[in-house]
């Protein structure tokens, strides 16, 4: 009988199922070790995209482990496009629901905020916002502009400080970790995405900016969060960093 | 805060952003620092290099065969409970010791 | 059917080498021989950043080949939409030399199982790829190249020979074909037949590029040699005499270094483009 691609499929992802039928090695003898070429090259290229994506993670769990993993993912969760670029979506979920590692409570936070770093890096180019356009604008005007993000800029919470977990592993001397929350911001000045740790304020003031809020509904949701929220600073960021495209001023 | 009072924190905030500027200009593709950063999984049409068993083993992390096999850098990372109950994060030697060992 | 005026410019019949981002800089630098570059379609599907940035300054100085590696063409099911028009986008703003397939299948219903796997040849298989080709060839407005497989074990149900299907793809639908001589290399030592009577039986009429690469050495259940497409090493010297008995029959053709595991430094890269630069020197001096 034919193997069907299906029958393929399954025997590629399961090595407990045996080599589908109707395969030869031109000679008659049996397949096993010809069909773990297969076997071999889709899990191992899987394994090397997780590695690649997730360079934190690995450094967290180490290689072994983390092979564990990705190949446990793998075999679960194979990608469900060709772009292998974006390959681990369903990793925080995954590692959520997975047992063993569920007492590093912070990993799949850490998943996310890798998963964001690719994200950013391959999104869209865009033209940064003129400052001087914002600057020109009257104040009772500037109450009611809204915001235009750049595509390359993500945003994320945690209880966790992630922040801090992503700089010890992958930047030299950088301190250990400390015991607090950390949200994040990741920009693309250019090429490169950019991570800056931001307050619990900031955050509210940017999930505002993206849901389309004015200057003046985002600067409340900041200040709901912290009474001394000031925009200055995360203004200047965004700015430096070529995270505006676009200014909205209301048709009057 | 009243609404006199908003506008001018706005106003001020975009005020003191304005003496900020794009710490680049937009450069060349090619730019020295830049080449040959790969943040994610690409695709080629190579088998898997030097790798004849991975695609035949099998792990069973229900089972007892989840193997912790080295350790990375989250055995050095300790951090304090968080207030909202989230269990406490530990090493891999802590989980070498709630699994039995395979 | 193909409508022959729709032909693009072709590759330079000179060595081209598979792009890998840490040689940008090198490479512009000091290129050798090398007149083209191939990229691998889906690397570029992001939507913008540096893979776009770099590639748009490569095209001033090089020639472009679009190598897809997750079209399916050999998949059961239809072509995906969505990766279609993704490859059309893709195509279109880059304008390549060339673009090119796999005679393989790689995603299978919803998922991407990221290897070229293999088909059965037979009338069903064949009218299935033809029909995939005609509607990838429409779609890009373009003809593609087809590549030949590396193959690590056969089907019982196959009626058709390797070539005799590839030949009659190109009769069907006027696609090239792209010749990878490793790949033949690999798949005659695996299946028990000479490379030689391969590329006696093969159309070399058709062949729009060459590829060239290296393998890794295993053992079957019974310590017949096993040959894996790794492209993680030079390419052993069997397969150099392989390009050239290619190259007497194809005359002058574009060749393709391809080298995606453990990827070597920038001058290690070029010494082999040199060493097809040679090989290339001696059809045209001949």
């Amino acid at each position: 009988m034919a193997a069907s691609q299906s029958d393929f499929r399954a025997a590629l992802l399961d090595p407990d199922r045996p080599v589908p039928d109707g395969l030869t090695d031109g000679d008659g003898n049996p397949t096993t070790r010809r069909f773990s070429v297969y076997r071999n090259n889709v899990t191992v290229a899987l394994i090397d995209a997780m590695r690649t994506g997730f360079p934190v993670l690995a450094k967290l769990l180490g290689d072994q482990n983390f092979d564990q993993l990705a190949r446990l993912f793998a075999r679960a969760h194979p990608p469900a496009s060709p772009l292998m670029m974006h390959y681990g979506e369903a990793l925080p979920a995954f590692l959520d629901g997975f047992e063993p590692l569920a007492h590093i409570g912070y990993l799949s936070d850490v998943a996310q905020l890798e998963l964001a770093v690719r994200q950013s890096y391959h999104a869209a180019d865009s033209t940064p916002l003129d400052a001087a356009r914002l600057g020109a604008v009257a104040p009772d005007v500037l109450m009611r502009t809204r915001l235009r993000l750049a595509p390359a800029v993500q945003f994320l919470s945690s209880r966790w400080p992630i922040v801090d977990i992503w700089r010890y592993n992958m930047e030299n001397g950088a301190q250990k970790p400390r015991g607090i929350a950390q949200s994040v911001l990741i920009t693309r000045t250019e090429f490169d995405p950019e991570r800056h740790a931001i307050s619990d304020a900031q955050f509210a003031w940017l999930s505002a900016i993206l849901a389309d809020a004015t200057l003046e509904e985002a600067g409340d949701a900041a200040t709901e969060m912290d009474p001394e929220f000031d925009l200055g600073p995360l203004l200047t960021l965004l700015i430096q960093h070529n995270a505006l495209t676009d200014m909205i001023t209301p048709k009057e | 805060m009243s609404k006199t009072m908003k506008s001018v924190a706005i106003v001020g905030a975009v005020a003191a952003a304005m003496t900020a500027h794009s710490t680049t200009t937009a450069s060349a593709a090619g730019k020295e620092k830049c080449y040959g950063i790969s943040l994610a999984g690409e695709n080629d049409c190579a088998a898997g290099a030097g790798t004849t068993c991975a695609g035949t083993s099998t792990v069973d992390y229900q089972g007892n065969a989840w193997t912790l096999v080295d350790a990375g850098t989250c055995a050095e990372i300790e951090l304090p409970a968080l207030a909202d109950g989230t269990p406490r994060q530990g090493s891999l030697e802590e989980l070498d010791r709630d699994l039995p060992s395979a | 059917m193909l409508d022959a005026t729709l032909t693009p410019p072709r590759l330079p019949s000179a060595p081209g080498v598979g792009y890998k981002a840490q040689h940008f800089t090198e490479l512009r630098a000091d290129p050798g021989p090398v007149k083209w570059l191939e990229i691998h379609a889906e690397n570029y599907m992001g939507d913008g950043g540096r893979p776009h940035a770099q590639l748009g300054a490569l095209r001033d100085d090089f020639a472009i080949s679009v190598h897809g590696v997750g079209l399916s063409i050999g998949g059961e099911g239809r072509l995906d939409p969505d990766h279609l028009a993704r490859l059309q986008h893709l195509v279109g703003w880059l304008e390549p030399a060339s673009f090119s397939e796999h005679l393989a299948w790689s995603t299978h219903g919803a998922e991407f199982l990221d290897d070229l796997l293999p088909l059965p040849y037979t009338d069903a298989t064949l009218t299935r790829v033809a029909d995939h080709i005609d509607e990838v060839q429409e779609a890009l407005g373009r003809r593609m190249l087809l590549e030949n497989p590396s193959s690590y074990l056969a089907f019982a149900e196959s009626t058709w020979s390797e070539t005799d299907f590839l030949a009659e793809l190109v009769r069907r639908t006027g696609c090239g074909l792209l010749l990878d001589v490793n790949n033949v290399f690999i798949s005659a030592t695996n299946l028990g037949y000479t490379p030689q009577s391969y590329l006696d039986a093969y159309p070399l009429s058709a062949v729009g590029e060459i590829h060239i690469g290296g393998h890794d050495e295993d053992e079957d259940d019974h310590g017949a040699p096993l040959l894996i497409d790794s492209h993680g090493r030079e390419a052993a010297e069997p397969v150099w005499a392989l390009l050239d008995h290619a190259l007497a029959g194809t005359g002058p053709a574009p060749v393709l270094v391809e080298w995606d595991n453990d990827v070597p430094d920038w001058p290690t890269l070029r010494a082999e483009a040199d060493r097809a630069a040679a090989a290339l020197a001696t059809i045209n001096a001949g």
